[in-house]
């Protein structure tokens, strides 16, 4: 039992191992570091749900080793990701930026939550509270007499 | 008024189920080329091997024309082959071939075995040219017009019907003016 926990657990981390390939790797370590966050942020254009950094399709090798080229080449993070974004548009960023025709898609979590918020409330409020009306003068004498009487 | 306010929820659901319901019939795979009336990105490209001449950006300028990425070892280039050739037997138009990402020699096996439907065409064997196109996989084509600027992407194989109906208006148009 123990052990086939052990292998779920394992199988459950063993997801896609985010490196580029030996051949493709740079010799400058920080450079390199550099190339791999930028693969991660890139959607392979094959693949779509995995960046460049997990696929293994032809196509994003092609694309990992264009990025090191272009930071070989002393170029910033931002210019190398405008360079293939300039080739395959904002589709290729697996983080859309905010712009025009994705503003609802980041707005739009936020402003549920608080029209959520803004429902719950009128919600509440609408709730009439139980209140007991406080007894009249004649009634608390009354009220009085029959507890002494029983007492 | 009370009364119309419970409406609210309903109405967001449709809204948003309408947005979604919309994005399912979409093919993701299909993305918008970055290419579309821009000018075709300049290249270079040496012949495959076993033929003489190569293919450079400015051999396409001047005319319509498409641009077809192809590669022995895509599937659908199989299937679309036959289409271009016909094209190619009725001189309807110029194609020119990017040949993507092939090992040297399968190109020129493919194309003695099946015709070679292409006016010219170019070695991209480590995909550069591919990537500057934005190309997501073969085949794809591109149909550029007369000034030298791309003004369709075709993702996929064309087929006999697709360019009847679609390719062959497009052209005459692009053609005229």
């Amino acid at each position: 039992m123990k052990v086939l926990l052990g292998f779920v657990c394992f199988l459950m981390f063993a997801t896609g191992s985010i490196a580029a390939e030996p051949d493709e790797i740079l010799d400058d370590p920080v450079l390199e570091e550099r190339a791999k966050s930028i693969d991660a942020q890139l959607r392979c254009v094959v693949c779509q749900s995995q960046s460049i950094a997990e696929s293994n399709a032809p196509l994003a090798k092609d694309l990992r080793i264009l990025v090191r080229e272009r930071i070989s080449i002393g170029e910033s993070d931002e210019a190398v990701i405008d360079y293939i974004v300039e080739r395959y548009g904002n589709y290729v960023l697996l983080k859309p930026p905010v712009q025009g025709n994705t503003i609802f898609l980041w707005v739009f979590p936020a402003l549920a939550l608080v029209l959520g918020a803004i429902g719950t409330v009128f919600y509440l409020r609408g709730i009439t509270p139980v209140t007991t009306a406080s007894l009249s003068d004649e009634d608390e004498a009354e009220l009085e007499r029959i507890i002494s009487e029983r007492g | 008024m009370k009364r119309l306010f419970l409406l609210v929820p309903l109405a967001l659901f449709v809204v948003v189920g309408a947005f979604l319901a919309n994005g399912l019939t979409r093919d993701p795979s299909n993305m918008p080329s970055q290419l579309i009336d821009r000018p075709l990105p300049e290249f270079d490209l040496s012949a495959i091997e076993g033929m003489e001449v190569g293919l450079s950006s400015d051999d396409i300028k001047g005319q319509v024309a498409l641009l077809n990425v192809f590669a022995s070892w895509c599937v659908s280039c199989h299937i679309e082959h036959p289409t271009l050739m016909a094209l190619a037997a009725r001189n309807e138009i110029p194609i020119y071939g990017l040949n993507w990402k092939e090992k040297p020699g399968d190109g020129i096996a493919w194309l003695n075995r099946l015709g070679n439907p292409y006016t010219l065409i170019g070695d991209d064997q480590n995909g550069r040219v591919a990537i500057d196109l934005g190309v997501t996989g073969a085949p794809e084509t591109f149909v550029i017009d007369k000034q030298g600027r791309v003004r369709f992407r075709v993702a996929g194989p064309i087929t006999d019907q697709y360019w009847t109906d679609v390719l062959a208006p497009m052209i005459e148009d692009l053609r005229r003016s």
